[in-house]
C-alpha cells in the first residue's frame, strides 16, 4: 500500500513538474511570436466566428510574408494559438485562463461578439496581458477601466448615430420624429443609447422605443406602430434575426418611412437573402472597402477585398477587415516597444496612432478606438432586383452615391 | 404615446388578425405536443428543435428553385420518418419510465439535434421567400401577408386532417385507446409499440407543417427551437390534453393576448405578460379544485 502511495505521488509530482515547465515556453518561441485567441467555430456565433479567424488569418500570412516583426533587430513571425468556444461565454473565460496559464500566451486577440469579449476581458486583465480585439463594441467594455483592452472598432453607440445627423440635415436641419426597436441584449441597447443622445443633441423627438425579447421573431405589432404614428426615420437593430424579420415584415406590411436604419445587414446578407425588399436600408458598418484608408501591408479597401476573396473564395464582410487590422495594430505595437515585455507592449499599444486599409486607430484611455467614424451603406438594386450593391452614402467624405431619400412608398416601388 | 392602439381603432383589428395567425401556427405545434403527451406520457422538450428541421426542409427546397410552399406537403413526410426513427433510436427506451427520464431524453435530443443542424446547415439566420404579397384591408390601414394567411390556412387544414383520422381511421383508434389505457388495449391486441412510433412520427410531421410554415414567415436558425416548445408546452398546460378545440382557443387567445400586450404595457412585457398569464391561470384552476373538493367532503 505504502509504495502505491508513493508511486502515486512520484507520479503527480513528475505530472506537476512536466505542466508547469511547460509555462516557459510561451509568448515567444525561437523566431515566432505566439497569439492566443479564443474564436466561435461552432455554436451560434459560428458564422462570425469564422470570419473573425479568417480575417486573422490572412493578416498574419501577410505580415510574415513581409518580413515579419522587427525587435530589437531581429525578425520575428506570428503565430496564433485558437481554441473554439464554442459560442459560450463561460467557455471564452475558460479558454483565455487556459492560454495564459497552461499555454503561456502573453498577447492575446479577442473573440467573436461584445458579450464574449465581456467574459474574456476580466481575465487578461487579471494576468495583465494586453489584448486587442475586433468585435466587442458593446460600451460597457470600455466604462471598466481596463489597462490591458484595446478595440480597433467603433463603440456600439456610434453605430447609428450618423443616421439620425442626416435624417436631421436631410429634414433642413430641424428636428425628426425618431421610431426605433432594439433587442434586449448589451450591443442593441448601447446602438440606441446612442440613437437616444444624437436624439437630444438634434432636439429630435423619440415617439416609439420597443425593446424587442431576444426570443422574438416578430415585430408586426411594432410595425404597425409605425405605420399608425409615420415617423422620419425608423431604427432597428437586433443581431441578424433582428435585420432579417425587419426587412421581411416592412416589405410584407407595406410599411412606408422615409429613412430606415439598421444594423448586421452585412452579416444577415440582406440583399441575398431579401433581395430587391432590401433595398434603399441603410446599415451601419465598421468599414466598406470602398473607403480610401491605406497601408504598406494590404494596400487599400479593394485589394484587401480581392486578397481574401482569392484566398477565402468570398468577400470580406466588416468583422473580418477589422480582425485584420487587429494584427496590424500588434504589429506596430511590438516594433514601437522594441521589445516583449507586456507592460512596454501595452504602453506602445496605447500609444497606436496609426492608418491601416481598415481606418485610423488611436485609442481611448477606456481602450476604444476614437478616430475611426462609422459608415452608413445604403442597399442599392437594380430594376429586377437580381443583384444588389453596397453604396456608402455617409459620411460624405467617403459617399460613393447619393443617398436616396426619403425611400420612394412601396406603392411606388 | 400610451395606448395607441385605442387613439387608432385598425391597429386593434391589425393586432388581433396578427394574433390569431400567428395563435395558429403554436396551437399546430402544442396539438402534436398534446398528442404525445397524452398518449406516451412524454414531454417533448424537442418539439421547437423539430419544427426548425422541419422549416429547413423547405428552406433547401427554396434552394433548389421549388416554391418553399410546397414545403408544407413534403416536410411533414420526411419529419414523420425523423420522428418514427427518433422514437426507435431513443424514445422507445424511455417511454414507461417516468416524465424526469424522458424530459431528460427529449432534452439531449434536443442539444444533440440544435448542435447537427449548427452543423448541417451553418449558423446564418435564413429565410425562404414565398412571394406572396400581402392582403390589403381597410384601404391599407390593415395589412396582412399573404403567407401567414398561407400557413393559417394550412395549420387549420392539418388539424381538421388530423381529427378525422383518429376518428375514423383504425391506427387513428388504436392511438385513441392506447391513450386511455396502455395495457387494456395491447391485452385487446393493440400493437402498442407501433402505435408509439407512428404517434411520434405524426407528432414530428405536425411541427414539419409547421416548420414549413414558419421558413416563409418568420426566420429560421438552429438555436430558434427553444420559445416554440415553450409556447406550445404553455398552450397545452392551458388547454390540457387530448382537447384540440381547447388547444386552438388556447393557442389563439395567448396570440392575441400577446399582441394586444405588446401596444398596452410594452413590447419588452409581451412575453412576460404571456407568462404572468399562464401563472394566474394555474393559481384560479387551483383555487378551484380545492373549492371542488370541499364540496365533494
Amino acid at each position: 500500500m505504502k509504495i502505491k502511495n508513493f508511486i502515486i505521488t512520484f507520479v503527480s509530482a513528475i505530472a506537476l513538474l512536466l505542466s508547469t515547465s511547460t509555462i516557459s515556453f510561451a509568448k515567444v518561441v525561437g523566431d515566432k511570436i505566439v497569439l492566443g485567441a479564443a474564436v466561435s467555430l461552432t455554436g451560434k456565433y459560428s458564422s462570425n466566428g469564422v470570419h473573425t479567424q479568417n480575417g486573422y488569418n490572412i493578416a498574419v500570412e501577410r505580415i510574415n510574408s513581409m518580413g515579419g516583426v522587427k525587435v530589437d533587430g531581429k525578425s520575428y513571425k506570428f503565430e496564433i494559438i485558437y481554441y473554439d468556444d464554442e459560442s459560450n461565454s463561460g467557455r471564452a473565460a475558460q479558454l483565455a485562463e487556459r492560454l495564459i496559464k497552461q499555454d503561456g500566451v502573453q498577447y492575446m486577440l479577442g473573440p467573436y461578439s461584445s458579450g464574449l469579449t465581456k467574459a474574456m476581458a476580466p481575465v487578461t486583465e487579471k494576468y495583465q496581458v494586453p489584448m486587442v480585439e475586433a468585435n466587442g463594441a458593446s460600451r460597457s467594455l470600455f466604462t471598466k477601466g481596463y489597462k490591458y483592452l484595446f478595440a480597433v472598432l467603433a463603440p456600439a453607440n456610434l453605430y447609428l448615430d450618423v443616421a439620425i445627423d442626416t435624417a436631421v440635415e436631410k429634414n433642413g436641419g430641424k428636428p425628426v420624429r425618431i421610431a426605433m426597436a432594439f433587442e434586449q441584449d448589451a450591443f442593441s441597447q448601447d446602438v440606441r443609447l446612442g440613437i437616444v443622445e444624437a436624439a437630444k443633441r438634434t432636439g429630435s423627438k423619440i415617439i416609439i422605443d420597443d425593446k424587442l425579447p431576444k426570443e422574438l421573431n416578430d415585430m408586426a405589432a411594432t410595425l404597425s406602430k409605425v405605420k399608425a404614428t409615420k415617423p422620419d426615420v425608423l431604427v432597428v437593430s437586433g443581431h441578424t434575426k433582428g435585420a432579417l424579420t425587419a426587412i421581411r415584415q416592412i416589405s410584407e406590411m407595406k410599411v412606408d418611412v422615409p429613412m430606415l436604419a439598421m444594423t448586421h445587414c452585412d452579416a444577415a446578407k440582406l440583399s441575398k437573402q431579401h433581395g430587391k425588399a432590401s433595398e434603399y436600408a441603410l446599415c451601419a458598418s465598421q468599414w466598406h472597402k470602398s473607403l480610401s484608408y491605406r497601408d504598406n501591408y494590404f494596400g487599400g479597401g479593394m485589394e484587401y477585398a480581392a486578397d481574401f476573396k482569392k484566398m477565402f473564395d468570398y468577400d470580406p464582410p466588416y468583422q473580418s477587415a477589422e480582425s485584420s487590422a487587429a494584427l496590424l495594430v500588434f504589429k506596430d505595437a511590438f516594433e514601437r516597444a522594441n521589445s516583449f515585455d507586456t507592460k512596454k507592449v501595452r504602453d506602445a499599444l496605447a500609444a497606436t496612432e496609426m492608418q491601416t486599409f481598415y481606418g485610423n486607430i488611436k485609442f481611448a484611455p477606456g481602450g476604444q478606438n476614437i478616430s475611426k467614424p462609422m459608415v452608413l451603406f445604403q442597399v442599392i438594386c437594380n430594376d429586377d432586383g437580381s443583384k444588389c450593391e453596397n453604396k456608402v452614402v455617409a459620411p460624405l467624405k467617403w459617399a460613393s452615391a447619393e443617398l436616396v431619400h426619403p425611400i420612394p412608398k412601396w406603392s411606388d416601388r | 404615446m400610451d395606448f395607441l392602439i385605442f387613439q387608432a381603432p385598425m391597429l386593434m383589428v391589425q393586432a388581433s388578425i396578427d394574433g390569431i395567425l400567428l395563435g395558429i401556427l403554436f396551437a399546430l405545434i402544442a396539438y402534436g405536443m398534446a398528442l404525445q403527451w397524452g398518449v406516451m406520457n412524454i414531454i417533448n422538450i424537442a418539439q421547437g428543435e423539430l419544427v426548425i428541421m422541419g422549416g429547413y426542409i423547405a428552406y433547401f427546397m427554396y434552394l433548389s428553385g421549388i416554391h418553399p410552399a410546397f414545403g408544407v406537403i413534403v416536410s411533414p413526410i420526411i419529419m414523420y420518418f425523423v420522428g418514427v426513427g427518433m422514437y426507435k433510436l431513443v424514445i422507445n427506451k424511455v417511454v414507461d419510465r417516468d416524465l424526469f427520464i424522458s424530459i431528460l431524453a427529449t432534452f439531449g435530443i434536443s442539444i444533440l439535434a440544435q448542435q447537427l443542424m449548427n452543423f448541417a446547415f451553418g449558423a446564418d439566420v435564413v429565410v425562404a421567400q414565398s412571394n406572396f404579397g400581402t392582403t390589403m384591408l381597410f384601404d391599407g390601414m390593415v395589412t396582412i401577408p399573404n403567407a401567414k394567411i398561407f400557413s393559417g390556412l394550412v395549420c387549420i387544414i392539418a388539424a381538421i386532417i388530423l381529427v378525422i383520422y383518429m376518428k375514423k381511421s383504425k391506427l387513428g383508434r388504436a392511438i385513441r385507446a392506447t391513450a386511455q389505457n396502455a395495457r387494456a388495449a395491447k391485452i385487446l391486441g393493440v400493437d402498442t409499440e407501433k402505435v408509439y412510433a407512428s404517434t411520434f412520427g405524426i407528432n414530428a410531421a405536425l411541427c414539419g407543417i409547421a416548420g414549413a410554415c414558419i421558413a416563409i414567415t418568420f426566420t429560421l436558425h438552429p438555436y430558434t427551437g427553444l420559445p416554440y416548445t415553450v409556447r406550445s408546452f404553455m398552450i397545452v398546460i392551458i388547454a390540457g390534453l387530448g382537447n384540440l378545440p381547447a388547444v386552438a382557443i388556447s393557442g389563439m387567445g395567448l396570440g392575441v393576448f400577446e399582441e394586444w400586450a405588446d401596444y398596452l404595457i410594452g413590447t419588452e412585457f409581451r412575453i412576460a405578460a404571456v407568462f404572468s398569464l399562464l401563472v394566474i391561470i394555474l393559481v384560479y384552476r387551483r383555487f378551484k379544485l380545492s373549492r371542488k373538493r370541499e364540496y365533494l367532503k
